[in-house]
């Protein structure tokens, strides 16, 4: 093998990664369409991309530009910062398990929002709900990989993930406990479940700042998490500043999960789902998979928030509700294809 | 010339005190030997020469103090093959040699420049892993798998390598090449330093050995001196068998049994 046959091997192998991105690219736009054309009144994807650009009855307009068009910007923006974060999260800790959902993020994130609603502290749309949500994800993720230390194995990190999302648990189950107000129980209760259901673009304005900024921050870490590939001491030899680069994915988890779970509730198991099924397309290199793993997220949820409007049912069903339906047999098909390196101990 | 010089380096690992006064100069072009029983500090005074945990004292790479140097300046002078040669993910062989030239600022194997993919394969070649450059790492034996680590400390082209026991867990014959591979490196100029408990395979290919033992340095020299019956005895609790094989020394390390 000869330099020049290097470069064509590498050449083909980037050319169909890119064939695969521009797949999922198509498959998220199609999703967006019928997501505008999906609910009581049903659209065309003609008549949805008329409206878009202004054109069709006013009705029309009406319905698809400010009732369905937060909803399925929402969608799309929420799914790919869950599926960023799953895919950092994987490649910084080098474990196909990781997920923000399986280490409490979203939990604690939850935490941090009930609290502020019940503490009357703030209406549920103002800025102290995300910024509260995101101190509590940036906790929540901070003490795990504090616990989990430089070469944890799989059983430390879910271990301490489900002490974790306990824990936040139990927190949020103690604010409704001690809440006065019965009405405000039940409203927290529902929003726990997870949903998408009239959004405005106010809460497009709330949460996007946050999970640009952290999509912008995880993803200016890629290429570390290939260099992560030889473990952290090597990353390290290789020039990668690896104290920094767990502050950086902290930080940038944080920002998304929080602004993302301050707007809908929590919406678990994106994270972990949506890399792999890219890998088998993009294959194992950690910093090729984040974009395709948030494009994958976005199509997972587009697709579960269309589902959740189709299903026939007397009252709605929650789609974070469907997503951990769909996610926790995952999960469980997970653990039994690595049970080989769970069952290896806590190395 | 003078590559690596460490002046009363001190290591101290969860308040634990792993080295203590540890002065070495080592030259271009040297393979040197590290040996010690387990646990005198092998590992320790290798990332510590690395620069990967905190020391005192001074470290100097080519002249220049290692403290000064940020860190992807301080990847570039060495190539650092740790224990294990761990890969978490299964890519292919190829990308991994190519992780080699992060450090120049080739962070992704899909662009390379064509000096970069001129030193991958130079790389390549050099550690014999052409032939499986498209098949995943984690297919591959433990002792292909271990020239490709190979390859990837390599393709860095830094003038000093730390190998960390590169032969553990390998069969004879491939222990031997990877200790080629590495006695080539030097031969071209870098200074590569090997951890390993390997007696005869460093009396056999190392130009100086250095014998640690409880965290400091028992003796140095070439490897026939620096290992002499003494050190023997009081460092290793063995003897050895000496002789000449094919013009070559010949340790063999021996007890009562």
């Amino acid at each position: 093998m000869s330099a020049q046959d290097f470069t064509i091997a590498a050449g083909l192998a980037a050319r169909r990664r890119l064939g695969a991105t521009v797949a999922m690219i198509a498959l998220v736009a199609v999703l967006m369409l019928i997501s505008l054309g999906t609910g009581p009144v049903r659209l065309s994807p003609l008549t949805v991309i008329e409206a878009l650009f202004g054109g069709g009855s006013d009705v029309t307009q009406v319905i698809v530009r400010e009732i369905r068009l937060p909803r399925t910007i929402l969608a799309f923006a929420i799914g790919a910062i869950l599926g960023l974060s799953g895919a950092a999260l994987q490649g910084l800790l080098r474990n196909p398990l990781a997920s923000p959902s399986l280490f409490g993020a979203p939990q604690s994130a939850a935490f941090g929002a009930v609290l502020v609603i019940a503490l009357g502290l703030a209406d549920v749309r103002s800025y102290a709900l995300p910024v509260a949500a995101i101190i509590a994800a940036f906790g929540s993720v901070f003490v795990l990989l504090a616990i989990a230390g430089r070469n944890a194995g799989l059983l430390i990190l879910i271990l301490a993930g489900l002490a974790i999302s306990s824990l936040a648990g139990a927190a949020t189950a103690l604010v409704m406990n001690l809440a006065s107000n019965p009405f405000l129980v039940l409203e927290i209760a529902f929003w726990l479940l997870g949903s998408l259901e009239d959004r405005s673009f106010q809460h497009v304005a709330l949460a996007l700042p946050f999970i640009v900024a952290g999509a912008a921050i995880l993803l200016s870490q890629a290429s570390a998490f290939r260099a992560l590939t030889l473990g952290e001491e090597t990353a390290q030899s290789l020039g990668v500043d690896v104290g920094r680069l767990r502050l950086f994915v902290i930080t940038g988890v944080a920002l998304g999960v929080g602004g993302a779970v301050a707007v809908t509730g929590t919406i678990g198991f994106i994270g972990l789902v949506a890399p792999h099924l890219m890998r088998p397309v993009i294959g194992h290199d950690p910093a090729r998979l984040l974009v395709p793993s948030a494009l994958a997220g976005s199509a997972l949820l587009l697709a579960a928030d269309i589902a959740v409007r189709i299903i026939p049912s007397t009252s709605d069903i929650k789609v974070g509700v469907l997503t951990s339906i769909i996610g926790v047999p995952f999960f469980l098909y997970l653990i039994v294809r690595e049970r080989r390196a769970l069952g290896g101990g806590v190395a | 010339m003078t590559a690596l010089v460490a002046e009363h380096l001190n290591v101290a690992l969860a308040g634990r005190r792993v080295l203590s006064d540890v002065s070495l100069q080592l030259a271009s072009g040297h393979l040197v030997a590290l040996v010690g029983p387990n646990g005198a500090g092998k590992t320790t005074l290798l990332r510590a020469l690395a620069g990967l945990i905190p020391s005192d004292g001074v470290i100097k790479v080519g002249g220049e103090a290692l403290a000064a140097l940020p860190l992807r300046e301080r990847a570039k002078r060495f190539g650092y093959l740790p224990q294990g040669h761990m890969v978490h993910w299964p890519l292919p062989a190829r990308d991994i040699v190519a992780l080699g030239r992060y450090p120049h600022g080739a962070t992704d194997p899909a662009r390379l420049s064509p000096r970069d993919v001129e030193a991958v394969v130079r790389a390549m070649q050099a550690a014999d892993v052409m032939e499986f450059a498209e098949r995943r790492v984690t297919e591959l034996s433990g002792g292909e798998r271990s020239r490709v680590a190979l390859a990837r400390v390599f393709a860095v082209e830094a003038p000093i390598i730390l190998a960390d026991e590169p032969t553990a867990s390998l069969d004879p014959r491939h222990q031997i090449d990877v200790m080629k591979g590495l006695r080539a490196a030097a031969d071209k100029g870098v200074l590569v330093i090997v951890v390993t408990h390997d007696l005869g395979l460093a009396a056999r290919f190392a130009d100086h050995a250095l014998v640690l033992s409880q965290g400091r340095l028992a003796s140095q020299g070439a490897p026939a001196d620096a290992l002499s019956e003494a050190v023997m005895a009081d460092v290793f609790r063995i003897s050895a068998f000496r002789a000449e094989y094919q013009r070559e020394t010949v340790i063999v390390p021996w007890a009562e049994i």
